[in-house]
């Protein structure tokens, strides 16, 4: 590995002042599993490595009024073990329970996983899904973008060289919600998605009709993204094969796979469709208090 | 750029200090500087598991971790594991069961097997399975260690009471 220097702040204005003074030639790292092994390799090559996770603001993960605080370098393992998640924000839980292995998961962050910007990256269908906000801060002070645009093109987002992600913020959950992620993947643990798919769901008080849906879809465009008309085609209609066919012909329609080892382009296609279908009846399912635990590999 | 610093980390319930540079590897130091050579190095991307070691009672891949990163931490590595001088629940169980042939994915098996029985001491063959599901092993075809780590559970249940 190239040499570089080493910081590890324990103040957000120090981290931020760290950065500035860096010019662009400084990387964040939480919890290092995409960036060390991304110097190793020599594809980044930053000269000061800016450790962020003794930042207070940046491990939080608790659920106020306002809703879910999440850090930008708060680990999976912290994120799928707490009960709120388990609960309320459930496809989140779901995605961080299948980053990686475990020892994976004891180290990885979903503000990593976000800005690495891998098209693949298993939680941001599911942030995108559950309508996470990014709260980033920079020398000029603090802005919010939602997950659904922060990436802009594969390994590319929204961040200027002196922003830090600070943490992803997700709005209270309605009763009556429920939530799910899932990816497709040749093997039980441990790949990349060949589809992953995460969605939202809030049904009426009857549990018949669906009153929101919101759907985001990975691996099938060079960023993850936001199948805002599937989302918006489920709104006011019944629980029924019929309206789920819609939001599946809605969400292949906005996708543009590519043909690589993992999958062809068609078969990615067909596996939208199937996986669009899975995960909304699994959020459906929720939403009606039927936890549908999931066990991975099954 | 030689900008070594010292760290100060508690390496198997001993405090070590080392000299170490921001670029090094926490598996680096272990093997090269500590002379812990029983934590193996395999794929060096966090992909095969056999640099498993437990970080603040968490199992990590050491070579995804800085070893500058350790400062402060509580590290237990295959070192650490024997119960004074003889074999412990865990090793034994993969010995008498044949769970390894060739041996360089056995530390990691070993060091996630501990993380596992500390979390849950009673774990199924799924429970097993995915937790192992970071940890490689190109011989045996898993079902040996799978036996070996339910082996492991029962046996420490019985000394353990």
């Amino acid at each position: 590995m190239h040499a570089f220097d080493y910081k590890s702040p324990e103040v957000l204005a120090e981290a931020l002042q760290q950065l500035a003074d860096s010019d662009g030639s400084a990387k964040p790292l939480a919890g290092g599993t995409d960036l060390i092994d991304q110097m190793r390799t020599g594809r980044h090559q930053p000269t000061l490595v800016i450790d962020i996770k003794k930042v207070a603001e940046l491990n939080v993960l608790e659920c106020a009024g306002d809703g879910l605080h999440v850090g930008a370098a708060t680990p999976c393992y912290r994120i799928c073990g707490d009960d709120n998640v388990q609960q309320d924000y459930t496809a989140l839980a779901d995605a961080c329970n299948i980053i990686g292995g475990v020892q994976i998961q004891s180290r990885a962050s979903v503000g990593g996983n976000l800005c690495n910007s891998g098209p693949a990256g298993d939680s941001i269908p599911a942030m995108i899904a559950l309508r996470g906000i990014c709260v980033i801060a920079g020398s000029a002070g603090t802005r919010e973008v939602p997950v659904a645009e922060f990436c802009t093109g594969p390994g590319q987002n929204v961040l200027a060289d002196n922003e830090l992600l600070v943490e992803i913020r997700f709005p209270p959950r309605p009763t009556a919600s429920g939530s799910h992620y899932r990816r497709m993947i040749p093997r039980n643990e441990m790949d990349i998605a060949v589809v992953g798919v995460g969605a939202s769901v809030t049904l009426n008080e009857a549990g018949t009709t669906i009153t929101d849906a919101c759907i985001g879809l990975g691996a099938v465009g060079p960023t993850p993204l936001l199948a805002a008309r599937a989302g918006e085609c489920l709104v006011g209609q019944t629980v029924s094969d019929a309206t789920l066919a819609n939001a599946v012909e809605a969400a292949k329609e906005i996708i543009s796979p590519i043909t690589d080892m993992r999958g062809t382009q068609e078969y990615r296609v067909h596996v939208t469709g199937v996986l669009v279908r899975r995960v909304l009846e699994t959020a459906i399912s929720r939403a009606t208090g039927d936890p549908c635990v999931v066990r991975p590999g099954h | 750029m030689s900008n070594k610093r010292v760290v100060t980390a508690t390496i198997n319930e001993e405090t070590a200090e080392f000299l170490c540079e921001p670029r090094q590897t926490l598996l680096e130091v272990l093997r090269d500087s500590l002379n812990l050579t029983g934590t193996k190095e395999g794929c060096s991307n966090g992909n095969c598991g056999a640099c498993t070691v437990i970080m603040n009672g968490h199992a990590v891949v050491s070579c995804l971790v800085l070893g500058v990163e350790a400062e402060g931490a509580e590290i237990q590595t295959i070192e650490g594991v024997s119960c004074d001088g003889s074999l412990n629940e865990v090793q034994s169980a993969f010995l008498e069961g044949a769970a390894l042939q060739c041996g360089i994915c056995t530390p990691g098996f070993i060091m996630q097997t501990e993380a596992l029985l500390a979390e849950k001491s009673n774990p199924t063959e799924d429970d097993i399975r995915f937790y192992l599901a970071g940890n490689l092993c190109r011989c045996t075809g898993y079902d040996k260690i799978v036996r070996a780590v339910m082996a492991a559970a029962e046996q420490r249940q019985v000394t353990t009471g």
